[in-house]
C-alpha cells in the first residue's frame, strides 16, 4: 500500500526547492507499518517521509524546538493538530514565521492494538475506504468496520476543518466548518462518571491509576505539558523525585497534570494515544473542558490564538468560586 | 539554621479561655530552629513588645513567630517591634490562633491542639523566610472622587481646601445626587437645596476641583500613589463653552416622552434638558435615545434656537487619561425595585408612591410646585398611609437584609410635614420598629408623634387593593392585636436602599472588595472605616453602607482628610512580597500577564543562560511597584516560574506539610 500520497510528496518537494522551507515534519516508518514514529526531512531524505492512516501522532509539540532553529519548516499538520499548533502560538511557544503550514486531510488514524483485538493479525498495510478499513496481512486481505479500529481520539474529533494553515495539499477535501464526528457525545464518557457517587467515581479512579507505571509519555506527547522545566523534574518545586508515601500520591500526578493544563488542552487524546496501560487519560481533561463549558460558555482552546481564555480572563459573568462546592454536593 | 523565638500571647481570656497558652508555648519548643519559646497576657502591649525585643538581643534571634491575632489587625505592630530589636520586618510571622482559633473552639483540649498546629506551620514557614526589603514610589498629588453626591462634592471641597487638586466623575449631566432631590432634611426640617446648592456652587468655583459630568470612569490601573485612569466623557451635544445656561432650547424641544430622572418619572422632560433649576453646570444635555435630531436626522430645533450657537450633534465620546494618588468612590445609592412586592400594588396603582416620589411631589421645584396632590387624579389627599421597612430588613429574599438606616427618620419627617401643612389630612405609618439613634433624632420623631398626631401602628401591611377610587390598606396592629382596614387616598412605600449598580463595575475596576449586599467592603470595619481594603482607594458615603446626611458627611470628610494624608507624602513605602519570575524556568506563555488584575506584568526578550546554553527568550518581567503580591500569577504559571517573595511555593508547602505532620 502506498505510504504517501504522491502530491502531498510533490508538494514537500517543490517547498525545498523553490526555497519556501529547508525541512519538512512528517512521519518516518519503522519496522513495522504501524510502528510510524514523528522525524524531520531535509531534501536528501525526503524519500523516506510517510504520511499515511497509521500517522495519529500530533506534531504541534515539536514545533516549539523546530520553529527555534534557524530556517523554515515545512510542517504536516491534521485538522487536529492545528488546535494544538494555535494554542501554543498564543503562548507564544512557536515562532510562527519559521513553520509553513502545510494542512493535510485527514480520514481518522488506525489502531493496530485495536484491529490485533479484532483478531486482525501480522499487518502488512491498511487504508480507509469510507466506513471500513481494508488491512493486508501475512494471512491476506481483510476488512472490518472504521469505528471499530480508529484510536479514541478519532472515535471523538472534533472536526476536518484546519484552523490554521498555509496551505492546504487538498483543498476540495476541506470543509467549510468544523463538525464533530459524533455530534455532542464526546462528553458521555465524562457524563457517565459524573453520574457516579463520589464513592464510585474514586474507586474507578484509583483503579485506572494504579495501572500508571509512571512512564511520562502522558506529558511528554502532551501540546500543552511543554514547559521548558516541568514541576515534576524541578528539584526546587519540592514535587519531583519525591519519595511517594503511597501509591495514592502516585495518582495525584495525573490530577495535577490534568489542572496544568487546564484551559488549555485542546483535547487531542495523546495522552491516552500513547498510555501503554491504556488508562483513559483523556476523561480527565475531557472533565475540564466539560466543567467549563457549562460554567464559563462553550469554549475550545486552540479554535484561535484570540489571547483570552476563561480561565484567565475575567468577566462580571464569571461564576461565583462557591459553585464548585454546590456542583461537587450533587 | 534560623534561630527562632516563638511568643504566645493571651490575649487577655481572648485567647488564653479556650487555648492553653502555655501547652502551645512547650509544645513547639521541639520544632526545627525554635530556641526560644514564652507566653504573655498581651503581647501587643509595650511590656509584651519589650519582651520581644529583648529576646532578639538575648538570644540572637533571626526571626519570631507570634502567636496572637489576625495578621490584619497587628501583624504590622510586631514588624516595627522585630525591626526595633535590629530584624528585619519580614522575619516575622503570625500564626493567627484567636479569630481562627479561640473564637471559634468551645472545647479547649481542641482549640489548644489546633493553636499548635497553626504554631507549628508559621514555624516551618518562617525556616524558610528570607530578610526583604521594600522599595519607594513617587505620590501624584491629586485626588479623583468618583461620584457628585454630597458625599463626593464634600469629599472635594475638603481636600481643595488641604491644597489639592481634586477631579469628581459624575455619570449624570450634574453634580448634586439624591440630595438634589429631596425636600426638607431631617432633624432640622431645613431645605435641601439651601444647603447642597451652596456646596455645588463652591465646588464648581474652586480653582482646586474640576468636574466631569455625563462622566463615567472606564479603566483603573496602576497603584496606590500612581493610579493612571481612563474617564469617557459622553457627548452631551452641547459645547459647554458656548452655552449660557438661558434654557430656550429646552422649551423648543418638541420631544415630550422620557420620563423625568431628577423627579421620579412623575412628570416627563424634553430630549434636550437641564436636569433642574440649579444644576451645576447650567448646561443641557441630548439625550440621544429621545432626540429626534440625533434618531431621524430632521428637527433641530435646540441648534435653530441657540442664540449662543452652542448646539453641537458632531460630539463624540472623548476618552480623558488622568493619574492620581488617590481614589474615593462615593457612588451612592438608589431605592430598590418594588417588582417584588406586589402586595402594595406600587405597579399598578399610581397613587401608591414611594417615599422618594412623595419628596419630588412635596418639593418647590417638583412636577406638582409642591403641592401634594395624588398622581392618579390630582385630587389633594385627605388619609394618608406610610409603610415602612419595604424591603428593609428582611429575610425572606424578596428584599434587603439589612435595615436602610434613613427610613424611620424620613418617614416621620413626610408624616409632619404632611400634618403642618395640610393639617386636615390624617396620617397612618406602619411600621416594625421606630429607629433613631442619632443627635435629636428621637425629640424628632416625638414631635411628630406628641405634636403633630400621627398615627403610628405597629405591624405590617398584608395588602393594598383599590376600591372604588379609594386604597384599602389591610394592616394589622400588634400592640391591640387586631387586623386594621384603612380607606387611605394615598400609600407611601419606604423603599429599602441599595448601592448605586454602577459600584459593581466600579469596584471591579479598583479591585475593591463588595459585601453580599454590593456595598463597598471598609479595611476594618471599626478601625479603618473610610479605607477599602486597596491602599489608595477610600470610601464615602452610602456606598459602604446605608447612612444619613448627617453621617454622609462625616464620613466624606473623615475619606478627604485620609486622602490628604496620602498626598502629603512624597514618597511611599512599597510592599516586598512581591511576585518575581524565574527566568529559567518562565516559559513566556503570558498566562501570568492575562491573570494579573494591576497589569503589573510585562515581557521582555532576554538573553539567558541555561546551564551553558546561550539564547534570547521571552520572559515575564514584573513591575514591583505594581505588583500587590495578590499571587493570582504564582498559581497559574504551569511551570512553577512565577514565584511570590514573603509566600513562596515552598513556604506555603512547608505550612501544608507541618499542619499534615
Amino acid at each position: 500500500m502506498q505510504r504517501i500520497n504522491d502530491d502531498v510528496l510533490n508538494k514537500c518537494r517543490d517547498l525545498i526547492e523553490n526555497g519556501t522551507c529547508d525541512r519538512v515534519l512528517a512521519w518516518e516508518e519503522g519496522e513495522f507499518c504501524y510502528d510510524v514514529t514523528p522525524a524531520v526531512f531535509t531534501g536528501d531524505t525526503l524519500g523516506k517521509m510517510i504520511y499515511d492512516d497509521f500517522c495519529a501522532a500530533n506534531q504541534s509539540k515539536y514545533l516549539i524546538d523546530e520553529s527555534h532553529k534557524e530556517g523554515r519548516i515545512a510542517a504536516l499538520l491534521k485538522p487536529c493538530d492545528t488546535y494544538s499548533f494555535n494554542q501554543l502560538l498564543k503562548e507564544n511557544r512557536i515562532k510562527r514565521e519559521n513553520v509553513y503550514v502545510l494542512g493535510v486531510p485527514c480520514d481518522g488514524k488506525i489502531d493496530a492494538e485495536k484491529a490485533r483485538g479484532l483478531g486482525i493479525k501480522g499487518i502488512l498495510g491498511a487504508e480507509i475506504d469510507g466506513d471500513t478499513v481494508a488491512f493486508e496481512t501475512i494471512y491476506g486481505k481483510k476488512t472490518c468496520s472504521k469505528k471499530d479500529v480508529l484510536h479514541e481520539k478519532c472515535l471523538s474529533c472534533k472536526g476536518k476543518k484546519h484552523m490554521i494553515f498555509d496551505e492546504l495539499t487538498d483543498p476540495e477535501k476541506e470543509p467549510e466548518t468544523a463538525v464533530p464526528e459524533n455530534g455532542t457525545s464526546r462528553f458521555d464518557g465524562v457524563s457517565k462518571l459524573e453520574n457516579m457517587t463520589a464513592e464510585e467515581r474514586f474507586r474507578f479512579w484509583r483503579g485506572e491509576l494504579s495501572r500508571c507505571i509512571r512512564c511520562n509519555a502522558c506529558r511528554n506527547v502532551c501540546p500543552a505539558c511543554s514547559c521548558r522545566q516541568c514541576v515534576f523534574d524541578n528539584p526546587a518545586s519540592g514535587v519531583s523525585s519525591k519519595a511517594n508515601t503511597n501509591d495514592f500520591e502516585e495518582n495525584l500526578y495525573h490530577i495535577i497534570r490534568a489542572f496544568h493544563v487546564a484551559g488549555r488542552c485542546t483535547d487531542c487524546g495523546e495522552c491516552t494515544r500513547v498510555c501503554p496501560e491504556n488508562i483513559p487519560l483523556h476523561l480527565l481533561n475531557r472533565k475540564f473542558i466539560k466543567d467549563i463549558n457549562e460554567l464559563y460558555g462553550e469554549y475550545q482552546a486552540g479554535y484561535d490564538t484570540a489571547l483570552d481564555a476563561p480561565l484567565t480572563s475575567y468577566t462580571k459573568q464569571d461564576a461565583e468560586p462557591g459553585i464548585v462546592h454546590e456542583r461537587g454536593v450533587r | 539554621m534560623q534561630r527562632i523565638g516563638v511568643f504566645v500571647c493571651w490575649c487577655g481570656s481572648n485567647i488564653a479561655g479556650t487555648v492553653d497558652v502555655e501547652k502551645v508555648a512547650s509544645s513547639v519548643a521541639g520544632e526545627p530552629g525554635v530556641v526560644f519559646t514564652t507566653n504573655y497576657q498581651y503581647m501587643c502591649s509595650e511590656g509584651g513588645q519589650g519582651m520581644i525585643r529583648r529576646a532578639i538581643k538575648e538570644h540572637g534571634l533571626t526571626g519570631i513567630v507570634v502567636c496572637s491575632c489576625s495578621p490584619r489587625m497587628h501583624e504590622a505592630t510586631f514588624r516595627k517591634t522585630a525591626q526595633a530589636a535590629g530584624l528585619n520586618p519580614y522575619m516575622v510571622e503570625i500564626a493567627n490562633i484567636r479569630e481562627q482559633c479561640s473564637w471559634i473552639h468551645k472545647d479547649k483540649d481542641e482549640g489548644t491542639e489546633k493553636a499548635v498546629i497553626l504554631a507549628k506551620a508559621a514555624i516551618a514557614k518562617l525556616n524558610l523566610n528570607k530578610p526583604l526589603t521594600a522599595g519607594e514610589s513617587n505620590v501624584t498629588k491629586r485626588a479623583l472622587v468618583i461620584g457628585g453626591g454630597i458625599a463626593g462634592i464634600q469629599t472635594a471641597l475638603d481636600i481643595a481646601d488641604a491644597g489639592y487638586e481634586v477631579d469628581i466623575v459624575e455619570k449624570s449631566p450634574t453634580i448634586g445626587g439624591r440630595m438634589a432631590q429631596l425636600d426638607k432634611t431631617f432633624p432640622t426640617l431645613d431645605c435641601a437645596a439651601c444647603i447642597l446648592t451652596p456646596k455645588m456652587v463652591d465646588a464648581a468655583a474652586s480653582d482646586k476641583i474640576n468636574l466631569y459630568t455625563y462622566s463615567e470612569v472606564e479603566a483603573v490601573s496602576g497603584f496606590v500613589g500612581n493610579f493612571k485612569v481612563k474617564i469617557k466623557k459622553k457627548p452631551r451635544y452641547v459645547n459647554s463653552e458656548l452655552c449660557s445656561g438661558c434654557g430656550v432650547c429646552t422649551e423648543k424641544c418638541p420631544s415630550r416622552k422620557a420620563p423625568n430622572e431628577f423627579n421620579m418619572g412623575l412628570n416627563n422632560r424634553g430630549a434636550i434638558y437641564i436636569p433642574f433649576a440649579q444644576a451645576i453646570p447650567n448646561v443641557p444635555v441630548i439625550d440621544p435615545e429621545q432626540c429626534i435630531k440625533l434618531k431621524t436626522g430632521k428637527c433641530g430645533l435646540c441648534e435653530k434656537n441657540c442664540t449662543a450657537k452652542a448646539i453641537d450633534f458632531t460630539q463624540k465620546e472623548e476618552i480623558i487619561e488622568r493619574e492620581y494618588g488617590a481614589i474615593v468612590a462615593a457612588t451612592g445609592y438608589r431605592p430598590i425595585s418594588l417588582e417584588n412586592f406586589d402586595e402594595f400594588g406600587y405597579a399598578h396603582n399610581k397613587d401608591v408612591i414611594t417615599s422618594l416620589e412623595l419628596e419630588r411631589l412635596m418639593n418647590a421645584a417638583g412636577p406638582t410646585k409642591g403641592v401634594l396632590l395624588r398622581p392618579s387624579d390630582g385630587e389633594h389627599p385627605h388619609e394618608i398611609v406610610f409603610i415602612q421597612c419595604v424591603g428593609s430588613r428582611d429575610t425572606s429574599g424578596c428584599g434587603k437584609p439589612y435595615c436602610s438606616k434613613i427610613c424611620c427618620m424620613y418617614t416621620a419627617k413626610h408624616a409632619m410635614m404632611i400634618r403642618d401643612k395640610y393639617p386636615d389630612t390624617k396620617v397612618h405609618v406602619f411600621y416594625i420598629d421606630v429607629r433613631t439613634p442619632g443627635k435629636n433624632f428621637d425629640e424628632f420623631y416625638r414631635r411628630a408623634v406628641e405634636e403633630y398626631g400621627v398615627d403610628y401602628i405597629k405591624g405590617m401591611v398584608g395588602k393594598v387593593a383599590e376600591k372604588d377610587g379609594k386604597l384599602l390598606v389591610q394592616g394589622s396592629d400588634l400592640i391591640s392585636n387586631e387586623q386594621v382596614h384603612i380607606e387611605a387616598d394615598l400609600v407611601v412605600l419606604a423603599a429599602a436602599i441599595e448601592p448605586d449598580p454602577s459600584v459593581r463595575n466600579i469596584a471591579t475596576m479598583l479591585t475593591a472588595s463588595i459585601d453580599t449586599n454590593n456595598f463597598l467592603t471598609e479595611a476594618h470595619p471599626k478601625l479603618r472605616p473610610v479605607e477599602s481594603p486597596t491602599a489608595g482607594v477610600f470610601l464615602s458615603g452610602v456606598c459602604q453602607g446605608p447612612k444619613d446626611i448627617p453621617e454622609t458627611v462625616a464620613q466624606a470628610s473623615a475619606a478627604a482628610a485620609k486622602v490628604i494624608g496620602l498626598l502629603s507624602k512624597d514618597k511611599l513605602t512599597g510592599n516586598p512580597c512581591v511576585a518575581h519570575s524565574d527566568e529559567l524556568l518562565c516559559n513566556g506563555c503570558s498566562q501570568c500577564a492575562c491573570v494579573c488584575p494591576y497589569g503589573a506584568i510585562d515581557y521582555i526578550d532576554k538573553e539567558v543562560n541555561d546551564h551553558g546554553k546561550r539564547e534570547v527568550r521571552r520572559i515575564a518581567s514584573v513591575n514591583e511597584a505594581v505588583c500587590q503580591g495578590c499571587g493570582a500569577c504564582t498559581v497559574t504559571c504551569p511551570s512553577g516560574a512565577m514565584d511570590l517573595k514573603g509566600f513562596t511555593t515552598r513556604q506555603i508547602m512547608a505550612e501544608v506539610d507541618a499542619i499534615c505532620r
